[in-house]
């Protein structure tokens, strides 16, 4: 495919201004708190774009397309009983203890709430997940420019990498953050046309509808049983697997968003951050499941079957005239950097202030702190880089994905429900049923899924269940272990735990400014377009 | 002294939308004739749109917050 000037002119643009912010935002970075933090000064809207705009990685924009192609319209569950319930939750029930603890991640929250060991756990396996998610990023960006832009496969990586390590090396998390926003509206305005455009030559929904088989324009009257549904799942697993544990596990726990909501400028910002972005979240899927119904159509079978990534690139070289080709390209292109910037910042502070300033150098200046971030953030890239070619091993991003969640973010969701809500949770349960809910994901994929002793409909359906398994193991084990060992006094945990926090007066908050209100609201959208799209 | 978010916006949506709007109208006739709706224009006039909104907020902000600096 050629690429006019045009095309160039606005890559060209978009990644002189990624740069220029980086570099305007070095002067104002002096502490640590404003490096990794942002100096908790950011308002609602803005954090509230960043919190959807860094989970829109390679997953979301690419994957989601893909994940629509392969199982159809089934991908709006992703949406409007996964991240939307989810993040009404976050920003409700969880927030109020994230960001009045004044913890600076979610590990150390973890430490204030139990104790030292349950913080090691998290962190090292935090660590872990963001270098792989950004690694995924790097992979996903690097084929799509070989395939539309020519460049070779490492040339991308790298220019990518260079930039990336360039504005946040800088910027640090505000820098990521506004390059979130930035890139938030690049994907709507790079997006939307695709989907306009598509639906413009099929004749509207109601022709897509009627060329497409009912079982991937059906969101829920599918779901009876697992036979009758291109994934293969039935409700059950759909309602607790994605709707409960995995979609509540990666936003209510997953710190790249949490960490979002932590630059707010006060507890009301936070509170309100989940719930503002939960509404263009919303309508999500007019960017995503659209064009993967869209490509299932227009796209020969035989192409898409072969790798279903490639979905979305197909739609735009199908649709898009030069101009607006590069308008969706820098988005795409957008949406990997931030997805990788994101996992750098939440890595680099994971690092700095629950590894290395707890156990390696305790004790240093505020100064070392942000130098450590600094080159915890050229390491990250570095990593990510290496890990890139590691990820070329697996031929499913989206199923990949899940299934990392499955083993982090599952189990860790059933440890932050019963020490938020239970106070006689203990550390030592905290402890054991993290480690026995890990041990339960890797058992079920390794022992039970990967040897055939159960079958399932699909790699995404065993990867539902998976999460299912590790985060029942982890509750359980944590209430059994929490009843056998030592509690700790009630004075401590003012702050940590539900019935132990005075609630905040909102009396005199105008009514759109009312966490509950808004949450209402965004719940009541999200019940009529399910029964919109029974 | 912080970045206000909608410069950043502002600034590269407005160049965006420009760059559009010209290859919009700089189109040649045959391809004009194929495309039958010239999308490169009027997307690139929304996004244009967006992006002077953005400047207008981001300077009518800096004005409030100059004036109660002077107060």
């Amino acid at each position: 495919m050629a690429l006019g000037i045009v095309d160039y002119l606005i890559i060209g643009v978009y990644f002189l201004f990624v740069l220029g912010v980086g570099y305007y935002l070095k002067n104002s970075i002096k502490s640590s708190e404003d490096f990794f933090l942002s100096g908790r000064s950011i308002s609602a809207w803005v954090t509230g774009l960043a919190f959807i705009a860094a989970n829109l990685g390679a997953l979301e924009v690419m994957g989601m397309v893909a994940n629509s192609a392969k199982y159809g319209i089934l991908t709006v569950h992703f949406y409007w009983i996964g991240a939307i319930p989810a993040m009404v939750f976050v920003g409700v029930f969880m927030m109020p203890f994230y960001y009045g603890s004044k913890a600076r991640s979610v590990p150390e929250f973890l430490k204030m709430r139990f104790d030292e060991k349950t913080r090691g756990l998290n962190a090292i396996s935090f660590a872990v997940l963001t270098l792989l998610m950004s690694g995924i990023n790097m992979y996903a960006m690097g084929i799509i420019f070989k395939l539309l832009l020519g460049w070779s496969f490492h040339f991308s990586i790298l220019v990518a990498a260079g930039i990336v390590l360039g504005y946040v090396f800088f910027g640090g998390l505000t820098s990521s953050i506004y390059n979130e926003v930035v890139q938030f509206f690049l994907i709507v305005f790079g997006l939307f046309p695709l989907t306009y455009l598509g639906l413009k030559e099929i004749g509207g929904w109601s022709q897509l509808v009627s060329r497409l088989p009912e079982t991937f324009t059906r969101s829920w009257s599918t779901l009876s049983s697992a036979s009758r549904n291109p994934m293969g799942i039935e409700w059950f697993g759909m309602i607790f697997g994605l709707g409960f544990v995995l979609s509540f596990g990666y936003w209510c726990t997953d710190f790249l968003v949490v960490q979002r909501a932590l630059a707010s400028k006060n507890l009301n910002a936070a509170q309100r951050t989940p719930l503002i972005a939960a509404f263009p979240k919303l309508l999500f899927p007019i960017f995503v499941v659209l064009p993967g119904l869209i490509a299932l159509y227009k796209i020969p079978a035989a192409t898409l079957t072969s790798n279903y990534n490639m979905a979305l690139p197909l739609l735009m070289k199908e649709f898009f005239p030069t101009g607006l080709l590069g308008l969706g390209l820098t988005a795409l292109l957008a949406s990997f950097m931030s997805g990788m910037a994101g996992n750098v910042t939440a890595f680099n502070t994971v690092w700095t202030f629950d590894i290395y300033q707890s156990y390696i150098k305790p004790n240093q200046s505020d100064r070392h702190y942000v130098w450590m971030g600094k080159m915890a953030t050229i390491f990250g890239v570095l990593a990510s880089i290496g890990l890139t070619y590691l990820v070329m091993y697996f031929n499913n991003l989206m199923d990949y994905m899940q299934l990392l969640f499955s083993f982090f973010n599952a189990p860790l969701f059933a440890t932050f429900l019963l020490g938020m809500f239970w106070k006689k949770a203990t550390s030592n349960g905290a402890f054991w049923g993290l480690v026995s809910g890990i041990t339960a994901a890797a058992v079920h994929y390794f022992l039970i899924f990967r040897t055939g002793v159960v079958h399932y409909g699909s790699e995404m359906s065993a990867n539902f269940y998976g999460a299912i398994a590790a985060w029942s193991v982890c509750f359980i084990m944590t209430i059994l272990v929490s009843l056998f060992t030592e509690k700790r006094k009630e004075s401590e945990l003012i702050g940590l735990v539900y019935s132990l926090t005075p609630k905040q007066d909102r009396s005199r908050l105008p009514l759109y400014l009312k966490p509950g209100f808004l949450a209402i609201i965004v719940l009541l959208l999200t019940l009529a377009l399910n029964f919109l799209f029974w | 002294m912080r970045l206000d978010v909608k410069l950043p916006l502002g600034l590269i949506f407005s160049i965006i939308g420009i760059i559009l709007v010209c290859s919009g109208f700089f189109y040649e006739k045959e391809i004009l004739a194929k495309i039958q709706f010239n999308f490169n224009l009027w997307w690139g006039a929304l996004v244009f749109l967006f992006g002077a909104l953005m400047l207008i907020l981001f300077f009518r902000s800096k004005k409030v917050s100059a004036g109660k600096k002077d107060e």
